[in-house]
């Protein structure tokens, strides 16, 4: 379980999240979203310990990560997998060595064990025959499904998606849609996705938590934020630009 | 007129604690060599980066500054009263003293310093060294401890090298412009050569290698905003690391000598 006690963060005078408290419970799938620059990927990194927050609690399995040692968050991180936003592949590594490093240097795991893991990691994501590809050959999209085969491949509790849609073509989308469900639903894991894609948070999410002006303002379904009758609400979710300054 | 008066207090508010956060980075490397073992590829991969892809720019800058020191040495004996022999003297302690180490050091300032601040700073902004993080790895031993260690290895074989070649550019610089014999030039080079100052320039390697891999690797590792904060980062090694590799110079003459 992740638990997120009346969370703050500032970066010089801009105060960006503004307490913000929420828990998932495992298994979930839940989408974070909100305008582009209010916060989201913040939050997600608090999750795991790359950012520290100015006040607030992030508990993950019990622990508390923002007072926890570096050795300490280690075995936190260790159940938790992150796709970045543009895949964030070592570029001076192979497909294979970018999957495989956590696997080789920080597992107990033999050299053939990591070569297995890899290959399936790779087939859970179609990207067979791909091991010796430079991340500099890859397409956006693939880069996103290396990513993704990189964070299964340590077989995480909770898998942390940063914008895991934002860049690619409706059909891209659709089959990276596709895949974290099935991730998802096969290897039961609890997905977090940061998104300001619709289309991924109809498609993926179980429930929807909205950020805006640093606080949480939708916390339900992906059914009920449909019907949400909050002004800033609707307008995230028509994409109308001009819908509060007709309100006003 | 305020923004005037404020704008020195910023730049030396921002240069402590630039210091602080340099002295704080390179604590958690040190404190990271305990884990060393699990980096030794890295680190051979980096002592190929920083040491033997560089020589053949180490022997150029060096060769000639050899040679430079012997032309110069040539016009200042234009007068007649000192021996022509004596120009392997001022080549062989010019050289080891004080060129090979310092022009090795600013040769790899710009060399290594920006490749490394370039490599660090754009994993940096592409979240690279975020998903170190989150695949539970420590960036600082990872990045960091590698390259100072390598730079600490390799720094003084380079000065070696560099010895060796401002010694002979000084030799074929002397028998062009001077008619010195080899075997003067090596007569004046061993009557006043002392292995201390040999082993000096080796030392001034050590500290230049790693003072030039961390300064470079913590500017990489605080660069913010894209591609124009890595080339920010990049000039401001250059800059800091030249700086430093003279200060340093300083500093470690009068200790040693």
């Amino acid at each position: 379980m992740i638990e997120v006690k009346n969370l703050y963060k500032s970066f010089g005078i801009k105060d960006v999240l503004k307490g913000i408290s929420f828990k998932i419970n495992h298994g979930e799938s839940v989408a974070i979203i909100g305008k582009s620059g209010i916060g989201k990927s913040v939050l997600l990194k608090h999750l795991i310990g790359l950012i520290q927050p100015d006040s607030g609690e992030v508990w993950v399995e019990e622990k508390l990560v923002n007072s926890l040692l570096f050795s300490q968050l280690q075995s936190v991180r260790a159940q938790c997998g992150m796709v970045f936003q543009f895949g964030a592949l070592f570029d001076s590594m192979t497909v294979e060595e970018n999957i495989g490093l956590a696997l080789s240097k920080l597992s107990d795991m033999n050299e053939f064990e990591v070569a297995r893991q890899i290959s399936k990691s790779l087939a859970e994501v179609d990207m067979e025959n791909s091991e010796k590809l430079m991340p500099s050959s890859l397409s956006g999209g693939m880069k996103k499904r290396v990513g993704i085969a990189r964070a299964i491949a340590i077989k995480p509790k909770y898998l942390l998606y940063d914008e895991p849609t934002t860049g690619l073509d409706p059909v891209m989308t659709d089959s990276i849609n596709r895949l974290i469900s099935k991730i998802h639903r096969q290897e039961n894991v609890t997905s977090i996705m940061v998104t300001h894609e619709l289309r991924t948070v109809f498609e993926v999410a179980e429930r929807v938590i909205m950020i805006h002006n640093g606080k949480i303002k939708f916390d339900g379904t992906p059914a009920q934020i449909k019907q949400s009758e909050d002004k800033v609400v609707q307008q995230f979710i028509s994409g109308n630009s001009t819908l509060l300054e007709a309100e006003a | 007129m305020l923004r005037i008066l404020i704008y020195p207090i910023n730049i030396f508010i921002d240069f402590f604690e630039g210091v602080a956060e340099y002295v704080l980075l390179m604590t958690k490397m040190f404190r990271s060599v305990k884990s060393w073992n699990l980096y030794l590829g890295f680190t051979a991969d980096q002592m190929v980066n920083i040491g033997a892809q560089s020589i053949p720019i180490v022997m150029l800058t060096s060769l000639f500054s050899g040679m430079v020191t012997s032309v110069q040495a040539a016009y200042q004996f234009e007068s007649g009263f000192v021996p022509t022999w004596f120009v392997g003297s001022i080549v062989g302690e010019s050289v080891l003293l004080e060129l090979a180490p310092m022009i090795t050091g600013l040769v790899m300032t710009g060399k290594i310093g920006a490749t490394i601040t370039a490599e660090i700073g754009t994993m940096r902004v592409t979240e690279q060294i975020d998903a170190l993080e989150s695949l539970s790895f420590d960036p600082v031993s990872f990045l960091i401890m590698p390259r100072v260690l390598a730079a600490a290895i390799m720094f003084p074989m380079l000065v070696i090298v560099a010895d060796f070649c401002g010694i002979l550019g000084g030799l074929f610089a002397a028998q062009s412009a001077m008619d010195v014999s080899a075997q003067e030039f090596i007569r004046g080079f061993r009557t006043w050569f002392r292995p201390w100052d040999a082993w000096f320039g080796l030392i001034k390697g050590v500290f230049f290698g790693i003072a030039i891999t961390s300064i470079a690797s913590y500017k990489g590792f605080t660069t913010e905003g894209g591609a124009e904060g890595v080339g920010k980062s990049t000039t401001s090694t250059v800059v800091i690391s030249c700086m430093v590799i003279v200060l340093l110079d300083y500093i470690l003459a009068e200790i040693f000598l």
